[in-house]
């Protein structure tokens, strides 16, 4: 069961028997009065969205999905197209389906597939992904302490901010869940 | 997998968050309040339905340091401020941390309006001296920051913003969602807004306003729509005290809340409060709003999820 506090970004609960995905997530509670978790819910099936905003004592159960573990293969005219390294079995999921993921789907990235009712309906990704840096503006010697940023672009269009010392070609990770730079990864 | 950029990152908003903090010492200072440390960690937290306390060795720490501000000011300190660590459990979000740093001040023989006027003297003379001229630009949105602040009644903003009137809202249990959702995005757009007189059962430690029944003597101050200070006339009555604290407790022990032990010896410093008055300012927040940050992360050196 989980309770408001669990509630965040991309958490999947069960509403009326069908999957939903947290898609923006906001807490507040106004001076004095009571915590307010401000959710926008989108069905996982239908992909109709609403907004509700729950109290403390609200709890949910957690959507009944089935997790497979699938390699990401390519993307064309907006499917998403995901293998089962075992099986070879092949699934398509849409743009919609994809969701904020489809900026992390770099080559053979491995993946959770979610389904239910053996239905594809979602993806989950790992915490940390690699990325090169396809465009970024040269580092002017000097800046590494100033606390500027500048903004990178990695192989999937993804465009993020970065320490300037960040160049092209470089390696970085990133995480999936905050879409923030991490750390340079040096081979 | 250590990397120095997370925090090295923050360098900036830091530095200002440093001279900020500065200009609020010396506002104070050249006013002739004293600058007065309180303990953290205290055996008896004012009970509070939606406020909840981090325990310690039976004891908790503290949620604001009101209670100990508001006996030294019954013991005759006229002016006394505070800059310090509060706690709140359950409250994370992008304008929450679980523990947060607040300024608070409190004066004798004033009431909430006086306070309000010397919070709009703090910021415009903070800003002034940190060098943001008249306007201060939040997210893409222009505030001007001179006199006079926008001033409206929680009735009036329920009438002017949200679906229901402040009755039917506290009957019918919603007001705090009406509040979030209607009001509280609409104050303090342009300019500061101070949302007045809240009723009387929002305000357990507040005087209740004179020839008006049912409304306290409290206001917030909101900025682009985020709540920045609460400000009340206190209440000054022992037994009225006691009598909203026991609702209080009476409230959380149906929730199946900790109890916490009666601050017998803040009610009964109360009878030498006299017309006094407080308030308690958002120190990140206001960190956030001059460093033009989107979220109280980036204001702070750690969060709870970095250490």
């Amino acid at each position: 069961m989980y309770t408001a506090s669990d509630l965040r970004k991309n958490l999947r609960i069960k509403i009326d028997d069908e999957p939903y995905v947290v898609t923006e997530f906001n807490f507040t509670k106004p001076g004095k009065g009571q915590a307010l978790y401000r959710c926008k819910l989108k069905n996982m099936i239908s992909g109709s969205q609403f907004e509700r905003t729950f109290r403390s004592v609200d709890v949910f159960e957690p959507a009944d999905l089935q997790e497979k573990k699938m390699q990401y293969l390519y993307d064309q005219e907006g499917k998403y197209c995901f293998m089962d390294n075992e099986t070879y079995e092949q699934v398509l999921l849409s743009e919609d389906q994809v969701g904020d993921a489809r900026n992390y789907l770099i080559e053979n990235i491995e993946v959770e597939i979610l389904l239910f009712e053996d239905r594809p309906l979602g993806v989950s990704l790992p915490n940390f992904v690699d990325f090169i840096v396809t465009k970024a503006e040269p580092w002017a010697r000097g800046d590494s302490v100033s606390g500027n940023t500048k903004p990178v672009t990695v192989q999937t269009g993804y465009v993020l901010q970065v320490p300037p010392f960040i160049e092209e070609g470089e390696k970085i990770r990133v995480d999936t869940r905050t879409g923030e730079y991490l750390t340079r990864v040096k081979d | 997998m250590h990397d120095p950029w997370p925090l090295a990152k923050k360098r900036r908003t830091l530095a200002l968050r440093a001279r900020i903090v500065g200009e609020l010492r010396r506002f104070f200072a050249a006013r002739d309040y004293l600058e007065i440390e309180t303990p953290c960690l205290i055996p008896a937290p004012a009970p509070e339905f939606h406020i909840d306390t981090l325990a310690c060795e039976g004891w908790f720490l503290q949620p604001s340091p009101e209670l100990c501000m508001k006996r030294l000011l019954a013991a005759g300190y006229d002016r006394i401020f505070q800059i310090c660590r509060c706690f709140r459990k359950g409250e994370r979000g992008a304008r929450h941390l679980p523990e947060f740093t607040m300024l608070e001040w409190y004066r004798r023989e004033a009431d909430y309006r006086d306070l309000m006027t010397e919070c709009e003297d703090l910021l415009i003379e903070a800003a002034a001296a940190l060098g943001y001229g008249d306007v201060v630009t939040y997210q893409g949105e222009p505030l001007r920051l001179g006199k006079p602040w926008e001033r409206l009644t929680v009735a009036e903003a329920f009438a002017r913003f949200a679906p229901l009137p402040v009755a039917e809202a506290l009957a019918g249990d919603c007001f705090d969602e009406l509040l979030a959702i209607h009001v509280e995005p609409r104050l303090g757009r342009g300019r500061p807004t101070f949302l007045c007189d809240y009723p009387l059962p929002l305000a357990s430690l507040a005087r209740g306003k004179r020839g008006e029944a049912a409304v306290a003597e409290r206001c917030e101050l909101y900025i682009a729509g985020i709540e920045l200070a609460n400000a009340f006339t206190e209440l000054a009555e022992e037994r009225e005290q006691r009598r909203r604290f026991a609702r209080e407790e009476e409230a959380r022990r149906r929730a199946g809340k900790p109890h916490y032990p009666s601050p017998d010896k803040f009610l009964e410093s109360l009878t030498d409060l006299g017309d006094a008055a407080g308030i308690a300012l958002g120190v990140d927040r206001l960190v956030m709003i001059l460093a033009d940050a989107p979220d109280i992360d980036a204001v702070t050196a750690f969060t709870p999820e970095t250490l």
